[in-house]
């Protein structure tokens, strides 16, 4: 397909859907804007909630307490304390940000399911709290909330705060789509790939995951405090764990996977629920309750059979409108990210001394030392269980120490955690391939520069970031073409055969500039002629001054390949020497081969 | 505070600490099996209080026509997954365990709410009534999703208890009930300490279950069949054991427990359709001091809760809940603290 004949559907929709919100005051009734004022709040809550548990991985059932502390406090400081809405706004935003900055750090080192457990703990002492302090009006609620101005132009009429809201919901799609494309954005959709995958790249999830966390509360609080100025009148109930699972239910009705999920999401779940109050006082007389029933009932049947929302179906029938866009020609050259100064051949760069490591009573690693100099490779090898692999995440720090040191580019490396060392110039690749499938293969490496790069969270959401951005994608692309996928830079990672998905790992590795590269098993499911490109690309990248130690199974492909080997066995160095000397050492043979030494 | 109250706050911890514990254990336990945080655990504590209000004020409970709707619900979804599957020779096996099996207790409460029949058998009637409901909702809800991720089975459990709740208000309606103590009488603890039988009876039936509890699991070759699942489901599988069933048998007997839970709190505190949502918290509260892997520490976990309550009811009875879950703030730092360098699951939702 040429340039020029690419469909520009996105844009059309994107366009359209502004003109119909812009025009739709005009056309429709008081009722419908109303409507379309709550579907505008609530789909702020679900973008929230689609950054953090449809891209992040980590959810929220206390979402709604975010915007009741917005609301409350907004709701508080302009009735009570007399100021304008719009300190309310600051007001509500710093409150509802330092709740959630708290909370995070308390709930987001925990993994799996302790997160989302504990807010539901919160979020209903939150909504308890409204409803018992004296300050907050009680069950009562604080009533005589002022309508927003605009200068002298009063925001009271819902036709009125319409646009308003909806300016703020362009603004927040904006921010995150920016973000999504950014090199935080990076980060936050690699968190579902673990933690290690982060730290590897010099990125510390926990981190990532509580600028994020803070973020959804953000865009919560801007619809608490719409809410407060909309309603004039806020009370417990609406923020309670109830409200929390519909805002939930929205971003999965519309689609985890989509930042327009949320807007759909919210617009299906408020127009059903309008519907439902319509229809089933006709039915029955118990109203209220089947609806709350028919909700819970739709949520489990969505979870049951389209996990993937409404979105998902669109993605599904069309899915070149959700594609992310090819650019149509190459950008124009940007002076590149700096470099670091690299070691000069020969003086030794890593040096492990005397490393032990412990399991219970297993040793799998038992007083093992080498140095590693610059600019050779230098092999790990030795029979299974011979603690090749212990060894290997002792050097790179995921895993802690027994006893002993290591020490990279003289300075002591033991005890750091992984992404400092990540930082200080080594890089890795994993024996079971981390890559984001859903990520192309151009976004998997530029995450790789992830530790040379800056930009924060809001700098990247405001689109501040297009000059890093530009430097951080040239260079992905240069990696790219070093290991000779350039050509395949837009396509998804996920669709590549394992063997290009190891090589594509080394390119995430090299877009961090290392000293030294550190490759677990490279070689293992590769076919014969790709073990031959791999071993080319590295003796190529060795020729360039990069380092790299690499532990592998395959000796063929070794040992044509290292300059020196260190071999294993039993958690303890047995050998080390030329590739020639150690073939030929009798005790690397009877390890191998069983016989007697 | 004099010592005096501290003794009666402690007691009264203690019989609602008991409680906790009981709900605790049904809660670990179907977790560690199921992977499941079965959130609507205190909705059934609460019907099985429900239906036995229903008994003493001499109606026919209302439960009888929830479980008879769920089983034939859990039917149909049997019968079509199974003539999706072609094996049209299981359908009557289906029927008779998914249909006539719940039918039993319904058969048994519909019997017992005729007049004279005497308290003890309706009390039991009444958990006997409840034990199908867990089970039944596991089949239609989460054994279609068994493989899905912890949150995703997280995110339904807690809709299902909205569901629940919902149903409650329908079935039971809004009004609140207590019913007749169980255990009548006093007991005097020194000098002048009166102890309710009630509670003593509370107290006792908690150790006695855990008791129970300990020796089906470390003796017997169902518990330890759970466990196996609980360790590793594949695993489970490969030497023979089902995980489907060992479920269905984790949800039986959380049921059973959630059923007595109902029946011992009634006679002490006012029970509405959704007053199980915050009992099944605090439970959750003590599960987490647990790791919502260990029965001993949610054990403890439970108690502290109990104790905790009752003291904070004390200073504010409106606040006494957000105090409740304002425990889990040491708990998480400390866990936090404790599993700084573990790696996480991932969770996928949307596929």
């Amino acid at each position: 397909m040429s340039a020029a004949r690419r469909p520009r559907t996105p844009q059309l929709v994107i366009g359209g859907l502004a003109l119909a919100i812009a025009l739709a005051p005009l056309l429709l009734g008081s009722f419908s804007v109303s409507l379309l004022n709550d579907i505008g709040i609530g789909s702020l809550v679900a973008l929230g909630l689609v950054l953090l548990t449809g891209v992040g991985g980590a959810t929220s059932f206390g979402q709604a307490a975010f915007v009741g502390i917005a609301a409350y406090a907004t709701a508080w400081l302009t009735t009570t304390q007399g100021l304008s809405p719009w300190l309310g706004l600051l007001f509500a935003l710093l409150l509802t940000g330092v709740s959630a900055l708290l909370i995070g750090m308390l709930t987001l080192r925990l993994g799996g399911h302790f997160l989302p457990l504990s807010t539901i703990a919160w979020g209903l002492s939150i909504a308890m709290l409204f409803g018992n302090v004296e300050a907050l009006g009680r069950h009562n609620g604080l009533s005589n909330v002022p309508a927003l101005t605009l200068g002298s132009w009063s925001l009271a009429d819902p036709r009125a705060i319409y646009y308003l809201i909806w300016v703020i919901v362009g603004l927040a799609f904006l921010f995150s789509h920016n973000l999504l494309r950014s090199r935080p954005g990076r980060a936050i959709r690699s968190l579902r790939g673990g933690a290690t995958l982060l730290a590897s790249v010099g990125a510390d999830a926990y981190r990532v995951r509580l600028s994020l966390f803070v973020t959804a509360a953000l865009f919560a609080a801007f619809a608490g405090w719409l809410y407060a100025h909309m309603n004039r009148f806020v009370s417990p109930s609406p923020f309670d764990v109830r409200a929390s699972i519909e805002y939930l239910l929205m971003a999965v009705a519309g689609g985890l996977g989509q930042l327009v999920g949320a807007l759909v999401g919210a617009a299906v779940v408020l127009m059903l629920k309008n519907g439902l109050q319509d229809v089933l006082p006709m039915l029955t007389k118990n109203a209220g309750q089947l609806e709350a029933v028919a909700f819970a009932a739709l949520f489990i049947l969505l979870l049951h059979f389209a996990r993937g929302g409404l979105m998902g179906f669109v993605r599904r029938w069309a899915p070149g409108l959700l594609a992310p866009a090819v650019p149509d020609a190459a950008p124009s050259a940007v002076p590149p990210l700096p470099r670091r100064q690299l070691p000069t051949p020969g003086t030794p760069i890593l040096s492990v001394q005397g490393a032990v490591k412990r399991f219970g009573g297993l040793v799998a690693v038992n007083e093992v030392s080498f140095d590693v100099n610059a600019g050779e490779i230098v092999g790990l090898i030795g029979p299974n269980g011979a603690g090749k692999s212990t060894m290997f995440n002792l050097l790179t720090c995921t895993a802690a120490m027994t006893a002993g040191r290591v020490q990279f580019l003289g300075r002591d490396i033991t005890g750091l955690p992984q992404r400092e060392v990540a930082r200080l110039g080594l890089a890795r690749t994993f024996q079971h391939v981390k890559l984001r499938p859903q990520m192309s293969l151009l976004d998997n490496v530029a995450l790789g520069a992830h530790a040379r790069t800056r930009a924060g969270l809001l700098k990247a959401g405001l689109g501040l970031d297009a000059a890093e951005e530009r430097q951080i994608f040239q260079e992905a692309q240069r990696q790219l073409a070093r290991i000779g996928l350039a050509d395949r830079a837009f396509e998804l990672a996920g669709s590549l055969p394992l063997g290009t998905q190891r090589i594509l790992e080394i390119a995430r590795a090299l877009a961090a500039d290392p000293v030294l590269l550190v490759l677990d098993e490279p070689a293992a499911g590769l076919r014969r002629k790709e073990k031959q490109a791999l071993g080319e690309l590295l003796r190529k990248l060795r020729d360039e001054g990069v380092t790299i130690l690499i532990v592998e199974h395959d000796m063929d492909f070794v040992m044509k390949l290292v300059d020196r080997l260190v071999v294993m066995n039993f958690g303890a160095k047995l050998v080390e020497g030329a590739p020639a000397a150690v073939r030929a050492d009798a005790r690397v043979q009877a390890a191998y081969l069983g016989g007697t030494a | 505070m004099t010592w005096d109250v501290a003794l009666i706050l402690g007691i009264d911890g203690l019989a609602n600490g008991a409680v906790y514990l009981l709900a605790g254990l049904g809660l670990v336990l179907i977790f560690s099996v199921t992977r499941v945080v079965f959130v609507p655990f205190g909705d059934i504590a609460a019907f099985a209080a429900l239906t036995l209000a229903a008994f003493e004020t001499g109606r026919v409970p209302p439960t009888i026509a929830m479980v008879g709707a769920l089983a034939v619900v859990a039917v149909a979804v049997e019968v079509t997954s199974l003539s999706r599957r072609g094996e049209f020779a299981r359908i009557p096996k289906a029927v008779l365990q998914w249909g006539a099996l719940p039918a039993v207790p319904c058969l048994l409460a519909w019997l017992a709410a005729q007049p004279g029949v005497p308290a003890a058998v309706q009390v039991a009637v009444s958990v006997l009534l409840v034990v199908p409901l867990a089970p039944l909702l596991a089949r239609i809800v989460f054994q279609p999703i068994a493989d899905a991720s912890v949150l995703v089975l997280l995110i339904v459990s807690l809709a299902l208890h909205f569901l629940l709740s919902g149903l409650g208000l329908l079935f039971f309606g809004p009004e609140g009930s207590r019913t007749q103590p169980l255990a009548t009488g006093t007991l005097m603890l020194g000098e002048g300490f009166p102890v309710s039988g009630q509670i003593i009876l509370m107290v006792a039936s908690a150790i006695v279950l855990s008791g129970l509890f300990f020796l089906v699991f470390e003796r017997t070759v169902v518990g330890k069949a759970l466990r196996a699942t609980a360790v590793n489901r594949v695993g489970a599988r490969l030497v023979g054991i089902r995980p489907a069933r060992t479920a269905l048998l984790a949800y039986g007997c959380a049921s059973l427990l959630a059923g007595l839970i109902g029946v011992l709190i009634a006679p002490v505190t006012t029970m509405y359709y959704d007053s199980g949502f915050i009992i099944g918290l605090k439970a959750f509260v003590a599960a987490i001091i647990g790791g919502l892997v260990s029965y001993p520490m949610t054990a403890l976990g439970a108690l502290a809760v109990g104790v905790v309550e009752s003291f904070a009811s004390f200073w504010s009875g409106a606040l006494k809940d957000v105090i409740v879950f304002s425990l889990l703030i040491p708990v998480l730092m400390l866990r936090s603290f404790l599993s700084a360098h573990a790696e996480e699951d991932e969770e996928e939702v949307d596929q």
